[in-house]
């Protein structure tokens, strides 16, 4: 095992060793705590109250405190505290409202010290002051805080939050008479211990629940808290107002944090639900953990540094019932994994990368770009800090750019908002988007024929003659799939027209038993060679080729695809036509997709109906598939929200997924919302309904008093006020509301415009100089 | 038009006496109602009634009268000239409308057509509550401002928004926590919420709250047909059984298999984790408010089956109306009542002051335990349900059973400090369906920290103990325990009648009757009785959530 690896330090006298290791609790911990030479630990639960050594290979159980045929509830621990300066003293709450400390020198096998059972509800935490021997102060449900003096009966104070429950209290590290308390309603209160009367300071920390705070060893004036908001926050105590200073944002709600000894910016916190690891951040770096340890099966319960000048052991009980020693060193660097290489497609087919800068300078005898690749500095650098452990990664940024006219995307955007997806009869559908893939005369007008191919083998059944002709569509499709092999090699840089004939010849034998109709059929196919070629010029004129990788090799496989079907057509109509890029162009033009359907069902009776409509779903699939892999997704996802239950089974969820992502993504992109959120709508993927139900609301304050508007978005049920006001007309803006984020006034969209056309100040008269861009 | 239109069609079909013809007769009568809508006040044009305008209001109000004017002069014969729902939202306009000037207008304009010789629908409930005399509950009271605020956005007030209206602050929380239930941004559609509903209510017998929501779902678009039985809703919804049949009756049966047959990769259908969570709150939010329909003995709506008729009724012919608090009259005689407040405020005093003697554990769980299997009678069976309701539900004759953990595979008590819905339940809801727990988690707080700091005729008094009792105290019948409560203190606070009416209501709510309401605390004030009701559904309401959410929180693991 790679956790073997034995660590030793020396701290002073007394030096620690071990490993990572655990070992099984018999219940689920609420707490631990270690004692001060950092050799034993104690955890404690509902159901456990023990005390282990901590040995160099392994835990060793030293001590059950739980005894006692029926042990009472005030065994029943939620928080336990070894003194920091008596060995021998630990403190726990209970959950039925007890103080208890126990007194480890006692003879008896009962090392129960002295009780109290002041609070009404369960206590939530106990802390020893860090170094006055007798003085104990704890939180509970029930509001309050107690110092307890062990030498006396009775608390000797009392401090009363005039708030809810209290969830922690520390005791400040540096201040003698300093102590904080973290409240269920977001507060956190400063007391000091002679003044029981009333708090020294007190500020809202957190939305809902502070669970847990915790003061910095070292800096006077830090403490850190953790809530149910997922947040943990450093808050500067040492000026007049708390301030943040640093907030770390995690993905569950935080229930403890412990500063790392002697390292000034880190600390662990573990979370109360959902989420079992532990993670150690540095606070400076909030976005991505400085460690993580993912040990625990069940929710962390308890973190405890096992020395309090020492970064590298940590101690951890969870309610999966055991209780681990990590070593830093074991622990996972997410940093590690983290990829520090982005590549991004621009909308319109510009290229961005982010490149690791030491990889970049070694491609520098590379020809760049003309005029296009432009490096972008990613991440100024910064001095070195010797304090930060990380990494300094540093990012180039180049940008490559497309020749404006090779890749308009004006065809995706026109098609996307014609298509019909639904709300018509299937055929009515078909013929529409055929109609649309016509008058844009994009090289996607084959989804014309698609289109009819797919229809007919959808209402196969019903229309029984239509099988044949489908079939004999089918024919050059197929045959695509044998050709692939043979058109993959050939690259942009072989003369097209090659390609071609050589897929005449193998298309010839199957096309020749096909009458007229099919002439004029693949006819419109030719459309596609036309759009196609030119585009396919451009690209070969892009000057640098290993960056530009990716475009071309779409435009390239699309081009496989496309002209295959073609070749009958040059086959027949005229065998010696070179497929130049001018020449198809007028013949073709006169052909539209309708007509050739009516040559479809002209062509019907001549063929007798003998297969069965599932027989078409495999191509149909693998046709799909190509498209998307080539790049053009519109289609798939289009033909796939067409055909509906039709195809649906036959392509697996993952891959429709993908193709939904993929769409939607593009669409959204070209700012098509109302686009996507019908493809959102219609797609039978239950992860991309799912987009749908995702919260989109958006919540506002009144701009007169401050608070939340629940009704309507205009009028504040509270103050009576209009809250959005057009600053320039003065009326109530119901509809697209645009405002100044300098100086918050705003209006009437339009109104802003124009006012900000003539004007450069705010239309308010705040005197801000508003921008609009 | 017609699309105004259908929610006051399906209101209609809903108000004859014999309804739901299944889903058959729907489209003839629908022909029915376009043509009549033409003329007759729309349901848009009602909606103008809650204008935030006062002016506007004035001129629908105006547009309104004239519209029903003209059609009173209609050559057409009886009460063809307007059509029932017509009639029917006006009288519920004259009844529970706060504003006043709606209300007046309403009752003259029912006036006049009677005396056009049209027959007049009037409402049998006397008030909103048959345990509560409606002069308690008036609606000019101090509460205008929340019911008019309700008015406005509702569109109307319902006997149990008048009824909460007895405490606005929790009756504002609870009205956002059902905005954002049933209207605003979720994972449910609007339609499949209300059927949720529906599905719940039935389980309580509920027929008020099944009307409500049928009422609500067929407004949202809902199939008819669903409602004429449950086999009519599609399975995904039918999926739900179980566990609504658990979280209404024995929550604590609630396990990591039962969340996992509804979203695991294989089911079929699949519940995504948002959407369950969201049914699930539906379910244990209606199933607790049908508690409170029933401890309050809330009456019909008058457009509801049996709230109203159009002869006046006579005592041998009265229309038996599926949703009916029992009448047995239970008035206060009133022998020592005085005494036994002064009795109940002296515990509570000793109580808080009194410090806690040190028990066992043992004592402690003795004492819980004796709370919990106390018997308490409540099984007052009450006739079969309705038809209405019995449709709509599967294995009706399962019933809530005293959780019984001595047993040999029942499930263990919950610990309160184990799973809490402030440290668990919140966080878990609002993962799932944001913004949901904050309401939640606003109506808890409301509730528990609702006091008026008096106590019948007493002034000035801290109820918290008492609270807390009641709190606990139904926690304790759904197996919930705190450690740090003392249950003895339960049997010094709630008297037996009070436990009585506390148990029925959380576990049977079905069977509360009227003797029950006025059986405990008869010298509190009726609004003190609300009080104790609304503890009762919101402690109930967290306590199924809790179960139900702690399987969610195992499963994810």
């Amino acid at each position: 095992m790679e956790k073997m690896s034995r660590v030793t330090t020396a701290l002073g006298s007394s030096s620690i060793t071990g490993r990572t290791m655990f070992c099984h609790l018999d219940a689920p911990a609420n707490a631990i705590s270690v004692c001060r030479d950092a050799a034993q630990v104690v955890v404690a639960g509902r159901n456990i109250f023990k005390i282990y050594a901590l040995e160099e290979e392994q835990f060793v159980e030293k001590l059950n405190l739980r005894v006692g045929r029926k042990p009472s509830l005030n065994f029943s621990c939620a928080d336990v505290m070894w003194h920091q300066m008596e060995e021998n003293l630990l403190a726990t709450a209970a959950t039925n409202g007890a103080v208890v400390t126990w007194n480890l020198g006692k003879p008896s096998r009962n090392k129960q010290d002295q009780l109290f059972t002041e609070h009404k509800r369960t206590v939530n935490k106990v802390c020893f002051h860090p170094t006055e021997a007798y003085m104990l102060l704890s939180g509970s449900q029930d509001g309050f805080m107690k110092c307890f003096d062990l030498r006396k009966k009775e608390s000797v104070s009392t401090f009363s939050g005039q708030s809810e429950s209290v969830r922690d209290v520390q005791f400040s590290m540096k201040d003698y008479f300093t102590f904080a308390a973290s409240f269920e309603n977001g507060n956190v209160q400063l007391w000091d211990i002679r003044r029981p009367d009333r708090y020294e300071r007190m500020f809202t920390a957190h939305t809902g629940p502070v669970f847990c705070c915790d003061w910095h060893p070292d800096d006077r004036g830090w403490l850190a808290t953790g809530g149910r908001d997922k947040m943990v926050k450093v808050w500067d105590m040492t000026t007049n107002r708390a301030k943040e200073i640093y907030c770390v944002q995690t993905i569950a709600s935080v229930a403890r944090v412990k500063w790392r000894p002697e390292k000034k910016f880190h600390l662990a916190t573990c979370s109360m639900m959902v989420d079992h690891n532990i993670y150690v951040w540095d606070i400076r770096r909030p976005f991505i953990p400085f460690a993580t340890f993912e040990e625990h099966k069940d929710v962390t319960t308890g973190i405890v540094w096992r020395h309090q000048h020492d970064p590298h052991y940590l101690l951890s009980g969870s309610k999966d019932s055991t209780l681990y020693q990590h070593m830093f060193k074991d622990a996972t660097r997410p940093v590690d994994k983290a990829n520090p290489e982005g590549l991004c497609f621009g909308l319109m087919g510009d290229l961005a990368f982010a490149v690791n800068e030491s990889l970049v300078s070694s491609d520098a005898g590379r020809k760049p770009y003309p005029g296009g690749d432009r490096r972008y500095p990613f991440f100024s650098f910064k001095k070195p800090n010797p304090t930060e452990q990380f990494a300094h990664v540093s990012s180039a940024l180049s940008v490559f750019e497309t020749d404006l006219d090779s890749s308009r995307m004006d065809w995706f955007v026109k098609t996307a908002q014609l298509y019909l997806l639904s709300g018509k009869p299937f055929t009515e559908l078909c013929d529409h988007n055929a109609t649309v893939a016509q008058e844009l005369k994009r090289p996607q007008v084959r989804r014309v024929r698609t289109k009819i191919i797919i229809r007919i083998t959808g209402t196969a059944n019903l229309n029984v003659s239509a099988f044949s002709f489908s079939m004999k569509e089918m024919g050059p499709e197929s045959r695509l799939e044998r050709c692939k092999g043979e058109s993959r090699p050939d690259n942009v840089h072989l003369e097209p027209g090659n390609s071609h004939i050589s897929n005449n010849n193998e298309d010839n034998e199957e096309t020749e038993g096909s009458d007229g109709p099919t002439e004029y059929m693949f006819g419109d196919a030719e459309l596609d060679d036309d759009d196609l070629y030119p585009m396919e010029h451009d690209n070969q004129t892009v000057p640098e080729e290993p960056v530009y990788t990716l475009p071309p090799e779409a435009f390239q496989l699309r081009h496989e695809i496309i002209d295959n079907p073609s070749a009958p057509e040059h086959l027949q109509q005229d065998k010696a036509d070179s497929p130049h890029v001018s020449g198809n162009e007028a013949e073709v033009a006169c052909l539209t997709p309708i007509e050739s359907f009516s040559l479809i069902s002209i062509s019907q009776p001549l063929y007798s109906p003998h297969l069965h409509a599932s027989f078409f779903c495999p191509i149909v699939r693998e046709m799909l598939s190509h498209y998307a892999e080539r790049g053009d997704v519109q289609m798939a996802v289009s033909v796939l929200i067409v055909l509906g239950e039709r195809i649906r089974k036959e392509i697996d969820d993952l891959t429709q997924e993908h193709w939904y992502m993929s769409y939607i993504d593009l669409l959204q992109r070209f700012e098509l919302w109302n686009v996507s959120n019908e493809v959102i709508k219609l797609s039978t993927c239950s992860a991309i309904t799912c987009l749908n139900q995702t919260s989109t609301t958006l919540h506002i304050n009144c701009s007169n008093c401050k608070r939340p508007m629940s009704n309507k978005g205009w009028i504040c049920d509270r103050c009576r006020q209009c809250a959005s006001a057009c600053a320039v007309c003065h009326h109530v803006v119901k509809g697209l509301f645009v405002w100044c984020q300098g100086c918050s006034h705003g209006g009437h969209l339009e109104h802003i415009m124009n006012w900000l056309k003539n004007n450069s100040h705010c239309p308010a008269g705040c005197g801000h100089l508003c921008e609009y861009t | 038009m017609a699309s105004g239109s259908i929610p006051s069609f399906t209101f209609k079909a809903y108000g004859e006496d014999n309804p739901r013809q299944v889903s058959g007769s729907g489209s003839s009568s629908r022909h029915h109602s376009d043509s009549e809508s033409e003329i007759c006040p729309t349901t848009k044009s009602l909606a103008r009634l809650c204008s935030r305008d006062k002016d506007e209001r004035a001129t629908a109000l105006e547009k309104l009268s004239e519209k029903i004017l003209v059609c009173l002069e209609l050559d057409r014969t009886g009460s063809a000239r307007l059509s029932k729902e017509t009639l029917l939202h006006l009288l519920r306009l004259s009844r529970s409308c706060p504003l006043q000037e709606v209300r007046m207008r309403a009752t003259e304009l029912l006036c006049i057509a009677q005396e056009e010789g049209i027959e007049v629908p009037r409402a049998l409930a006397s008030g909103p509550s048959a345990f509560i005399p409606a002069k308690e509950l008036l609606i000019e009271g101090l509460n205008q401002d929340i019911l008019v605020e309700s008015f406005l956005s509702l569109g109307q007030v319902d006997h149990l928004t008048m009824v909460m209206a007895l405490h606005p602050s929790y009756l504002s929380c609870f009205l956002r926590t059902q905005h954002a239930l049933f209207e605003l941004d979720g994972p449910l559609p609007r339609d499949w919420r209300h059927y949720v509903s529906v599905m719940a209510a039935a389980r309580h017998h509920c027929s008020y709250m099944v009307q409500q929501h049928s009422k609500a779902f067929l407004e949202a678009g809902g199939d008819e047909s669903w409602l004429s039985g449950i086999k009519h809703a599609p399975v995904k919804l039918r999926s739900l059984h179980t566990l609504n049949k658990l979280l209404a009756h024995r929550p604590w049966l609630i396990t990591q298999q039962h969340i996992q047959e509804l979203v695991c990769a294989g089911a079929e259908p699949r519940w995504s984790l948002a959407e369950l969570i969201h049914a699930v709150i539906l379910m244990a939010h209606t199933h607790s408010l049908c508690s409170f329909v029933w401890g309050c003995g809330l009456n019909p709506e008058p457009d509801h089956i049996g709230g109203y008729a159009f002869h006046p009724p006579s005592p041998s012919h009265i229309p038996r109306s599926p949703h009916s608090p029992a009448h047995e009259d239970g008035r206060p005689e009133l022998v020592d009542g005085a005494v036994e407040v002064e009795v109940l405020m002296k515990r509570m005093v000793e109580l808080q002051q009194q410090q806690e003697e040190e028990c066992t554990q043992e004592e402690m769980v003795t004492r819980f335990e004796r709370q919990r299997s106390e018997s308490i009678p409540t099984a007052v069976v009450r006739g079969a349900p309705p038809e209405l309701v019995l449709c709509l539900v599967e294995e009706p004759e399962f019933r809530y059973e005293d959780f019984a953990p001595r047993g040999e595979q029942s499930p263990s008590t919950m610990r309160a400090q184990d799973y809490s819905w402030e440290d668990h339940g919140f966080s878990l809801v609002q993962r799932l369906l944001p913004d949901m727990g904050q309401f939640l988690d606003e109506e808890f707080q409301v509730v528990s920290n609702l006091t008026y700091n008096r106590m019948a005729m007493h002034e000035d008094v801290d109820t918290y103990t008492l609270r807390k009792a009641l709190w606990n105290y139904i926690h304790c019948l759904y197996g919930i325990r705190y450690d740090d409560y003392d249950y003895g203190s339960v049997n010094v606070l709630l008297e037996r009648s009070l436990k009585v009416f506390v148990k029925t209501m959380a576990c049977h709510p079905e069977q509360t009757t009227a003797r029950i309401y006025h059986a405990f605390w008869r010298h509190f004030r009726h609004s003190e009785k609300v009080h104790a009701n609304l503890i009762v559904m919101e402690a109930r309401l967290q306590a199924a959530l809790l179960y139900t959410l702690r399987s969610i929180t195992a499963y994810i693991k």
